[in-house]
């Protein structure tokens, strides 16, 4: 099965969690992460998904696998747009299911949380007032002041 | 004594180390160079198959055929026959790369009509070198054993092995339908043999020069915007991730400290400070925002 996807088309969750359907699984625990009309103070009207694909799918599998290892989750299984998306489209899915509840939630908030931070998507949101910027990447230039930064790299 | 029947193998597992993308999916007349070479094989064996490494097996391209998955990592196209023999040790296999624009039915027939059951291998000689073609060549079942012994000694080069080996060496009909395609230039080139339309060539400079790496390097968000464009080639004196990044930040006014950025080189995570081959491509990552 292919555990982590990249879609350029809707994504389809009633779909997705019947992948995850298992008769040794009492609980099913899932995420979904929707465009928002707002970040930092300013109005999104849509944004944009890009994907380095072979990386993105590779890393992306490996989150998975550990939070399997990690939680001893039966399945897990995320889904993540690339393209062009409105506000309040479906932008990233994730999935798990397990015997019992607790794990299902732990490995849920794993993988989302590290999907975010590691696998090589980046998005650009198209603003209210005609600008446009690339999310965590507009303070990265050269000349950035020393002051601590956070983005999605993780170091080691 | 009839010949053992012939599967067919096109070997797309390659880390295209020298193109900026997989080869599998480079198009001529609009259509892949695996589904062109599935296409002119599969009428004329018993069964076909695309070879993969354990990680390709669910790419949609290749998923689309038949598969037959390395069993040793990192070999090369040897592993990709290990495999095949592995799999059906009692069947012929005619072992096809997938980046092989000139290829023709004539020369995959006349191959097998001259094929010799009773020897190792039956291959064409290189035009360019005289030497054993491998990757257009079947391997009979007796093949397996030779290949394993290789493998033992270390030794992965199905040339090799086949100049060593007792093989059936036939002349080309066409002398250019094995000429491949490695470099941007070669596709472009080979592009524009077969009339269809190029992306523009990069200039060829010397090649050879120690000094020099051709390096691909493919640019993504705010990167592929400032440095307009999505891929490029390119020969640098740049020995590693580092150094290149530096050179193409002055060069294509890349506003992004290298700080901020990771690196990866041939699909893969990489470290700034590894020394780089000829052909790696590299891609500089910036901070990342899915979810």
């Amino acid at each position: 099965m292919n555990h982590f996807s990249l879609h350029d088309i809707a994504l389809q969750p009633e779909l997705l969690r019947n992948e995850l359907q298992h008769p040794a699984c009492g609980g099913y625990a899932a995420f979904e992460g929707w465009v928002r009309d707002c970040n930092d103070g300013r109005t999104v009207l849509r944004l944009e998904y890009e994907a380095f694909a072979p990386l993105a799918v590779r890393e992306g599998e490996r989150i998975l696998a550990e939070a399997r290892q990690k939680f001893g989750v039966e399945h897990a299984r995320c889904a993540h747009r690339v393209g062009p998306l409105a506000v309040g489209q479906l932008a990233v899915w994730v999935g798990v299911s397990a015997a019992h509840r607790g794990e299902a939630f732990d490995a849920c908030r794993y993988i989302i949380d590290e999907v975010k931070h590691r696998v090589p998507i980046w998005k650009k949101e198209y603003y209210q007032d005609g600008d446009s910027g690339w999310v965590n990447c507009e303070r990265c230039a050269a000349a950035a002041p020393q002051a601590p930064h956070r983005h999605g790299h993780r170091t080691g | 004594m009839s010949a053992p029947e012939l599967y067919g193998l096109v070997l797309t597992g390659g880390r295209s180390r020298r193109m900026q993308r997989d080869k599998a999916s480079l198009e001529y007349a609009g259509k892949s160079q695996l589904a062109r070479a599935m296409e002119l094989l599969t009428p004329l064996v018993a069964r076909c198959f695309v070879s993969v490494r354990t990680d390709q097996l669910h790419d949609p391209q290749r998923a689309a055929y038949d598969t037959i998955a390395d069993i040793k990592p990192n070999l090369g196209p040897i592993g990709g026959i290990h495999a095949a023999l592995h799999a059906y040790p009692d069947r012929g296999w005619l072992i096809l790369a997938c980046d092989l624009p000139f290829l023709n039915r004539a020369t995959l027939q006349h191959l097998i009509a001259q094929r010799a059951n009773t020897r190792v291998a039956t291959a064409y000689r290189s035009s360019f070198d005289r030497l054993p073609e491998p990757l257009c060549a079947i391997f009979e079942p007796r093949s397996l054993k030779i290949v394993e012994e290789s493998l033992a000694q270390g030794q992965q080069c199905p040339r090799a092995l086949l100049s060593r080996s007792d093989v059936e060496l036939l002349e080309l009909p066409d002398p250019r339908a094995l000429d491949n395609v490695n470099t941007g230039e070669e596709y472009a080139a080979a592009t524009a043999a077969l009339g269809a339309p190029a992306a523009a060539p990069s200039p060829a400079t010397a090649a050879g020069i120690a000094t020099l790496r051709r390096l691909n390097v493919r640019y993504f968000a705010v990167l592929r915007e400032q440095a307009g464009r999505s891929t490029e080639q390119l020969e640098t004196q740049a020995s590693t991730p580092r150094e290149l990044y530096d050179e193409l930040r002055q060069r294509r006014g890349l506003t992004l400290a290298p700080e901020f950025l990771r690196v990866a080189v041939n699909d893969e995570f990489g470290d700034w400070r590894s020394p780089l081959a000829d052909g790696d491509t590299v891609v500089f990552l910036p901070p990342v925002a899915g979810g």
